[in-house]
């Protein structure tokens, strides 16, 4: 069983088996417009909760994407090199950032779910 | 925004909101920056079709009198006794040590008559140079209220036409008074064909609806109109041009009639003059970097051992260019076109190449 996390960061924390998948929401990439490009970290670097793991630019702007939680990345979303606009077009799914493992799931209490995070933006 | 109380609102504001415009401050100005289509495809519309700006929060002034000559050929680096009726030229104010204070388009409407469109967030200063220089001259010096629209892009002209404004007499430019009060220049700020067109503010509002009734016409933002024009390889006053910089090293010079600059008597001249004949220490040029990651504005430039050599004034992805353009100031002896150069982007080193400009080539209507 999967859940899912919401940061005021606009970001998405899916945890599945102790593994976090983690992307910006839909609301962040409209915010952001269309974007050109992704900063991925490297498989393997160490994150603590609170670094800046991903750079997301648009075609005005940089904005930083923070590691929700301690963890090391195990995957980057390839497909962002060459088509950074998936995240544009899918926030949610396809246009997921990057996975980390989860020193201590515990500091993921306390973010919002789904509906209370959609309430926030509305 | 906390400040948003002392922003000016443009008379079409509320056009910008029924069309779904994300806002931002902009030059004291409160302006549309993106609508729901988004700055990729606002760009891309303008290259092919008609994109609609409102830049009303640039300034027109109005000259006219017996010395209007005069006045403005001392104001600028400008033969405006040289200049058409109906010819448009591209200058610059300057301080006594030759730096810009804004770059402007000048036309002469009449022999006594000129208009001049300034920038935002120069407005207020440029108004005080004018009317400080106005002193010894017999002139009236004035600023207009209006609505400023710009059309720009290959179906401009088609759609003005539709709209029931003919003006393909006009190539780029130059200007005319369709009717009273407006003022329309074959000009703009993207490399495309187009037109900006000042109206009053009463006729403004039914003339944009006209015009966005059209299949062809969009509203763009800022946010594009800032792509559109780095890709078209123009200055932005404030980022590219400010009063640190000066017409031999902003590389503009091509708008100081060759005359003038060895015996003009323009504000500045002495000090142009002196900066031309040491040769300037650096130049704007035009940058490529290396792969995706837009460099932006404030990047320092370095060379291959790292030594600060320059820095990015204007920085972005262009849309059409199909990868991250920027403009910066470089030492002169490095601003030749090929150029390899490199910069830092948060602890990366990025390559950046001297790249002629501009990066997309300009389709203006010359005639």
């Amino acid at each position: 069983m999967s859940k899912t996390y919401f940061t005021e960061d606009h970001e998405w924390i899916k945890v599945d088996a102790g593994v976090a998948t983690v992307g910006i929401t839909d609301y962040a990439q409209e915010q952001l417009g269309d974007l050109v490009f992704v900063e991925l970290p490297e498989a393997g670097k160490t994150l603590a909760k609170g670094d800046t793991a991903v750079v997301v630019e648009s075609v005005k702007a940089a904005s930083d994407v923070y590691a929700p939680a301690n963890g090391e990345v195990t995957e980057v979303n390839e497909a962002l090199t060459s088509d950074p606009s998936l995240v544009n077009s899918a926030a949610a799914g396809d246009g997921w950032l990057w996975k980390m493992t989860l020193a201590d799931e515990s500091q993921l209490e306390g973010l919002m779910d789904e509906a209370a995070y959609q309430a926030s933006v509305a | 925004m906390s400040d948003t109380e002392t922003l000016r609102h443009l008379p079409l504001e509320a056009l910008h909101e029924e069309a779904g415009a994300r806002f931002g401050a902009f030059a004291g100005w409160r302006m549309p920056l993106t609508y729901p289509a988004g700055v990729m495809k606002e760009h891309l519309h303008t290259r092919e079709s008609a994109g609609l700006f409102d830049i009303s929060h640039m300034q027109l002034f109005e000259v006219q009198g017996p010395d209007a000559i005069a006045f403005l050929s001392r104001a600028c680096p400008l033969d405006a006794a040289a200049l058409g009726e109906g010819r448009s030229k591209y200058t610059v104010l300057l301080t006594e040590k030759a730096g810009i204070i804004d770059d402007l388009i000048v036309t002469r409407l009449g022999p006594q008559r000129f208009m001049v469109v300034a920038n935002a967030g120069n407005a207020a200063r440029d108004e005080a140079h004018f009317r400080d220089i106005a002193q010894g001259f017999d002139i009236t010096f004035e600023a207009l209220e209006r609505v400023l629209l710009a059309l720009q892009g290959p179906e401009a002209e088609a759609v003005l036409i539709a709209a029931g404004l003919d003006l393909s007499d006009l190539t780029f430019m130059t200007g005319t008074e369709p009717r009273p009060n407006w003022f329309v220049a074959r000009s703009g700020y993207t490399g495309e064909d187009g037109f900006e067109v000042a109206l009053p503010v009463d006729d403004a509002e039914r003339f944009a609806r006209k015009l966005l009734d059209d299949d062809r016409v969009q509203w763009i933002g800022l946010a594009a109109r800032d792509s559109l024009r780095l890709e078209a390889g123009l200055c932005l006053h404030g980022q590219d041009l400010d009063e640190a910089t000066d017409p031999a090293s902003a590389a503009i010079l091509w708008a100081v009639p060759k005359a003038l600059r060895e015996e003009g008597k323009f504000i500045g001249a002495r000090a142009l003059q002196a900066i031309i004949a040491e040769g300037a220490r650096e130049k704007r040029v035009g940058l490529k970097p290396e792969g995706r990651q837009p460099v932006r504005a404030g990047a320092p430039i370095i060379n291959e051992a790292g030594e600060t050599v320059g820095r990015v004034t204007s920085g972005g992805f262009g849309p059409s260019a199909g990868h991250p353009v920027a403009m910066g100031y470089v030492a002169r002896s490095l601003s030749e076109p090929g150029t390899r150069l490199f910069t830092e982007v948060r602890g990366n080193r990025i390559a950046l190449d001297v790249h002629p400009l501009p990066f997309t080539p300009q389709r203006y209507h010359k005639g």
